[in-house]
């Protein structure tokens, strides 16, 4: 430790005016150019390959341009446009929402563990849907039912924080906890009441989660409001840096505390639910791709918040890839999601460690 | 790195220096009248505590382990609101601020920083513009022209682009000072700032703080340690069951009576060489 500057500091000089991060923003452009090109091989790729120029010639004869052979355009149409849009849109609406959320969570939260699930969001979300299963069959119930229950589970766990008081974000986190426990164990009760023959394998199914439920009709109903979460989110950035210093310090700073957790809690938890909603359980996206966005871009939220919503859905559409394409039957997402996250997670938690222990 | 060495610090001068810098300053930044507090339905923590800061003050607040010191800086500031009693803050009761209305008026620096993700340097310095900038207005040439000045005013340019999780206990502490310069506010509020600094570094974090009262602005910072109120600051305001038992120049306050009151503990005080007073522990040294 001697007196002279250490040679390796990379700005040992006076330093320059910058306004952001270049490397962060490069990051951000490659991954908002890699998505369209997974979706769009995403489109191509399954059980049934569609050439690119099939492709082509299809789109070119939707918009009038084009002369396809009918025969050989309804097949197109219905594998592209009516099978796989579907589910590469839900893709990567899902990924980026519980991907944001998760990064979300984690600055609210200033733990780097913690994940949509962490509040109960998603136990809440299952249970509401579940009962929603059982006690009626209209698929617009129970994705009502899912809001409604990941809404209750986090007013459950905020409740239960309070109870206790003064170390808020400790008790925030150990009410979610129970939260989560207290509706899956609602969600057991459901499904032992529900009937064995329809209802439970249908629940069951349905939570280990697919991409294949969900319609155009029901993306258009439920874009909106998933992507005006993640907006939001990304909009509260800067005081989600200062409140990964703690709550006193981001007061401190100036951050109308309560408020903003109140904002980014009610964001990160309709996303998160909506997606329940959609595609039931999917695991391990929310904790594992802001670590990864975290090592590409850095911790400021600006950047983070977009990027993990673009690595969530690019990691998605892999997955859901690998889901129909492994076997001859679909293997549920949740499953791939997890048996693909664990590993690639133990990669991650060797790299950002060090951060951690400090 | 567990060294400020790599940056540069102002030379430890004695303690006279900063008594100019208290006549200097008249007015009163932000006034406590007769705070009382207690978390919940314990104990009460402070029972009738009045204090008043004024600009180029270095005031170092003592006491024991418990004895509220933390509780006051956080009252100052308002992030706890007294049972009874106000903190006025430019002639306004604080009650009336908004949180970045505050922030604009008094920096604080909290006593442990447990910070998660590996930000930058310059990033976290940059949180100190939210006062300034608000939560969504892009940071402007201003801004940054602000947080640079900050980093070199605390010698601390060469770490701008340093992650601040691997920074050393020292270089923590000024790039949390650099932060509350970037912040403007004219008082800054720091809990136990030489807390896990090694000898060298506590001496010149306080040589520092006494350069930048200097410049006008005003200290209020908790020390478990006398020597750094005598040593290290213009003032000192000494906490005991819940009241302020001392307050002035902490020659005339630091006593070895008021010690052996805050601590239990039997001192001698000697004048050394230029002046500077010193403690030495009875049966210490023998």
């Amino acid at each position: 430790m001697g007196s002279a500057p250490p040679a390796s500091l990379p700005y040992a000089g006076p330093t320059r005016l910058s306004s952001g991060c270049p490397a962060a923003a490069g990051w951000l452009g490659g991954l908002a150019l890699l998505l369209p090109l997974a979706m769009f091989a995403a489109l191509l790729y399954g059980r049934y390959p569609v050439a690119w120029g099939d492709l082509a010639d299809f789109m070119a004869t939707a918009l009038g341009w084009g002369d396809m052979p009918a025969g050989r355009y309804d097949l197109v149409k219905s594998l592209v446009w009516e099978i796989r849009l579907p589910r590469v849109l839900a893709a990567v609406l899902i990924g980026a929402a519980l991907a944001a959320s998760g990064a979300a969570y984690q600055a609210v939260f200033a733990n780097p563990l913690v994940s949509p699930g962490i509040l109960g969001v998603l136990s809440g979300a299952s249970f509401g849907a579940a009962l929603a299963m059982v006690l009626a069959t209209s698929w617009t119930l129970v994705q009502l039912g899912a809001v409604a229950g990941g809404l209750a589970a986090v007013a459950v766990g905020i409740g239960i924080a309070r109870m206790f008081g003064s170390r808020a974000v400790v008790m925030l986190v150990l009410g979610g906890i129970f939260s989560g426990a207290l509706f899956s164990g609602l969600l057991a009760l459901v499904k032992y009441l529900a009937d064995p023959y329809q209802q439970l394998p249908a629940i069951v199914y349905w939570l280990m989660g697919s991409l294949g439920q969900a319609d155009l009709a029901d993306l258009a109903r439920y874009a909106p409001f998933i992507l005006s979460g993640v907006a939001g989110l990304a909009l509260l950035g800067r005081a989600l840096d200062a409140l990964a210093a703690g709550d006193d310090e981001a007061a401190s700073l100036g951050v109308p505390v309560a408020a903003v957790r109140a904002a980014v809690i009610v964001c990160a938890t309709v996303a998160s639910a909506l997606t329940v909603a959609l595609a039931g359980m999917i695991g391990w996206i929310g904790l594992l791709a802001p670590h990864i966005a975290r090592l590409l871009v850095g911790p400021l939220n600006r950047y983070l918040i977009p990027a993990s919503a673009l690595l969530g859905g690019i990691f998605l559409l892999a997955a859901d890839l690998l889901a129909r394409s492994l076997a001859d039957t679909e293997l549920p997402i949740g499953v791939v999601t997890e048996l693909v996250g664990l590993p690639v997670f133990l990669l991650v938690l060797r790299n950002v460690r060090k951060g951690w222990a400090t | 790195m567990d060294s400020l060495m790599d940056v540069e610090l102002p030379r430890l001068r004695p303690a006279r220096a900063a008594r100019p810098a208290m006549a200097t300053g008249s007015g009163v930044l932000l006034a406590a009248a007769d705070l009382h507090f207690a978390y919940g339905a314990g104990r009460p923590v402070l029972a009738g505590v009045s204090l008043a800061v004024r600009a180029g003050e270095v005031v170092a607040l003592l006491g024991a382990n418990g004895g509220g010191k933390s509780t006051l800086l956080k009252l100052l500031v308002g992030l706890l609101e007294p049972a009874h009693g106000s903190v006025h803050l430019g002639g306004r009761p604080l009650a009336g601020w908004s949180r970045r209305d505050i922030a604009r008026r008094v920096a604080y620096i909290p006593q442990t920083q447990a910070m998660p993700f590996p930000y930058r340097v310059r990033d976290l310095v940059a949180l100190g513009r939210i006062a300034r900038r608000g939560l969504f207005d892009r940071l402007n040439r201003d801004d940054h022209a602000v947080v640079d000045a900050s980093l070199r005013r605390l010698g601390i340019a060469g770490l701008a682009e340093r992650p601040y999780t691997e920074l050393s206990g020292g270089q923590r502490q000024l790039c949390l000072i650099a932060r509350a310069l970037a912040q403007e506010a004219p008082l800054i509020v720091m809990d136990e700032p030489a807390t896990g600094l090694d000898y060298g570094n506590q001496w010149r974090l306080l040589a520092l703080v006494r350069e930048l009262a200097a410049e006008g602005r005003a200290f209020v910072q908790t020390t478990h340690h006398p020597e750094h109120a005598l040593g290290g600051a213009s003032r000192a305001v000494l906490l005991h069951g819940g009241r302020v038992i001392e307050d002035g120049p902490p020659n005339d306050v630091v006593t070895p009576e008021q010690v052996r009151r805050l601590y239990g503990l039997d001192v001698t005080r000697h004048r050394v060489g230029d002046g500077a007073m010193v403690l030495v522990p009875e049966g210490g040294h023998g």
